[in-house]
């Protein structure tokens, strides 16, 4: 290393150098943060391109016709929003209260460490792990058959670790001298919780269940072994088409089958499938973030 | 009961995290209506001595404590009741901590918690409480900005509203100075003279001058044993009995 004497600020090779890695590691980073942007909206224009023919309205609400080479995909749609809503209404309060007790309550012993242990391992369990375990559970020893609910409390199961894995880190970025503010003034955990821990991560928390709609609804595997068909006939505009035993369409299930199943479909409908599934994930995606802008603008600290 | 009956009788304490026992058997009293100082390096076992007597050491893993800590005849570490217990004792940490709460439920939190709801009493008893804490013709306007929005000085006697809020006997201040300037300490400073009248005050402190200036009593904790505990003149007089006590609060102890 030289350094120039005389001249207090002056420009050394050591400076150039460390100027020149600078400023070729801020472009190294920033060209893959451009290259993520890249892949989407590669995907979202081809989809959109080759599903025009297909994409109106009607599309989106209209039955499928002439062994669904034809018509619209709303028995699938909807099929779709009840699983969805169905397997998180099951999975949110259980992760959140578990992931609560987790890291509010629980000690380290022996036996949480077993909880934790279990939450992260059932977080990497295979999708179609899950199937085979809903097929087992639900549609057999339950008897719940090949039904809505069965093919609900599969993506539940498997959303639930990732929401409880989710919680537990938004409860954890509430500064543990709130909490030990309010123990001293005599408050009990849970009137701790309900005043100052909950109302702080609650954006967190709503984000990480909101984010699980987008792979309840993408996941194939574990509703077509417990509750997913081919084809159920449903009367147009009908909100509530499934009762909870019946077996269901949903938006996944049905690209697959009029991409693989179905001869002569007209090329641009499994497209326009695809464009209805992403563009409602990417649709939860966003209210998701603005949820947590409008929370996060709310943060007290 | 007369004044000088003790309030808080701490026997044979001892502390261990696992192994490591940090306070080793200390013995002392603290009487009624005057201000104790605790003082001491780092590591002598004062904020584990405060953090026991209201019994949140419970949530730290693996600590064992042992002897006797009564409080008005009571020992704390048999207390069934340790929400009413912490509501004896103010706590105040080193480190100013507005709740994200507005300045008015900062200090409401404690007596809602508590069970009171009716709103003429809170709004009294939170403007008692920030006058006491010297906070109030400062904020008196703005009660329902965020208590974490204030200035460190002014969350800090924000904190002591919120410590006063639930009505102590007792108020614990671990080391509430680091964190302030100098005029906002001698703000509150006054203001403990104030409520020595009320309550009984125990005050851990870095700056032996500060326990020179307020307290009647001190006690020198060194390694988890108490080095020296006397009136506060005799501690900070040429002759204390220890002549460690000497050179520590004279900033000569190495």
């Amino acid at each position: 290393m030289h350094i120039t004497t005389g001249v207090k600020f002056g420009v050394t090779s050591h400076v150039v150098r460390k100027e020149r890695a600078q400023s070729a590691a801020q472009w190294v980073f920033r060209a893959m943060a451009l290259a993520m942007i890249v892949p989407l909206f590669a995907i979202i224009t081809y989809l959109v391109y080759r599903a025009s023919p297909s994409l109106s309205w009607e599309f989106l609400v209209e039955v499928p016709r002439r062994g669904m080479r034809d018509g619209g995909i709303w028995p699938a749609f909807i099929g779709t929003l009840n699983l969805v809503v169905l397997s998180l209404a099951i999975s949110a309060p259980i992760g959140i209260m578990a992931a609560i007790y987790l890291n509010e309550y629980a000690r380290d012993n022996w036996f949480n460490r077993l909880i934790n242990l279990a939450v992260i391992n059932l977080a990497g369990v295979p999708s179609i792990v899950h199937a085979l375990f809903g097929l087992g559970a639900f549609v057999y020893a339950a008897q719940l058959g090949y039904s809505l609910i069965a093919a609900s409390l599969t993506l539940a199961i498997m959303t639930l670790p990732v929401i409880i894995a989710s919680t537990r880190e938004a409860l954890a970025s509430v500064p543990m001298a709130f909490r030990e503010a309010c123990w001293n003034t005599g408050a009990t955990r849970w009137q701790t919780i309900r005043a100052v821990v909950l109302p702080n991560s609650i954006s967190g928390i709503l984000t990480g269940v909101i984010l699980q709609v987008s792979r309840a609804a993408g996941e194939t595997a574990p509703i077509m072994f417990t509750g997913a068909v081919f084809y159920k006939a449903v009367k147009q505009g009908d909100f509530f088409p499934y009762g909870l035993t019946d077996q269901v369409m949903a938006l996944s299930m049905h690209l697959y089958t009029v991409a693989t199943q179905v001869p002569n479909v007209k090329e641009s409908i499994p497209y326009a499938t695809a464009v209805v599934l992403m563009g409602s994930v990417l649709l939860v995606n966003a209210s998701a973030i603005t949820l947590r802008v409008y929370l996060r603008n709310k943060k007290k600290w | 009961m007369t004044e000088k009956t003790p309030i808080i009788d701490v026997k044979d304490l001892r502390i261990r995290y696992g192994a490591h026992e940090a306070v080793h058997g200390v013995s002392f009293s603290i009487v009624r209506n005057e201000i104790f100082s605790i003082i001491g390096p780092a590591q002598s076992g004062k904020t584990s001595i405060l953090r026991c007597l209201n019994r949140t050491l419970d949530f730290v893993a693996n600590v064992t404590v042992s002897g006797s800590v009564c409080i008005d005849n009571d020992d704390v570490l048999k207390a069934r009741d340790v929400f009413g217990l912490r509501r004896k004792i103010g706590m105040v940490a080193p480190l100013p901590v507005g709740l994200p709460l507005s300045i008015y439920e900062n200090v409401a939190f404690a007596p809602r918690c508590s069970g009171l709801n009716a709103k003429d009493e809170l709004d009294a008893l939170v403007e008692k409480c920030l006058k006491q804490a010297a906070l109030w013709y400062e904020v008196k306007d703005r009660l329902n900005s965020l208590g974490t929005a204030l200035s460190g000085g002014q969350q800090q006697r924000l904190t002591i509203a919120r410590a006063l809020s639930h009505q102590p006997d007792i108020l614990c201040l671990d080391e509430f100075s680091i964190a302030i300037d100098p005029v906002t300490t001698m703000r509150i400073e006054d203001v403990l003279k104030e409520l020595k009248h009320e309550i009984t005050i125990i005050l851990v402190t870095n700056l032996t001058q500060q326990a020179r200036r307020l307290a009647d009593h001190t006690m020198f904790l060194w390694k988890g044993g108490i080095v020296e505990i006397d009136r506060t003149e005799v501690m900070f007089s040429e002759m204390p009995a220890r002549r460690e006590t000497y050179e520590y609060v004279n900033g000569i102890f190495g």
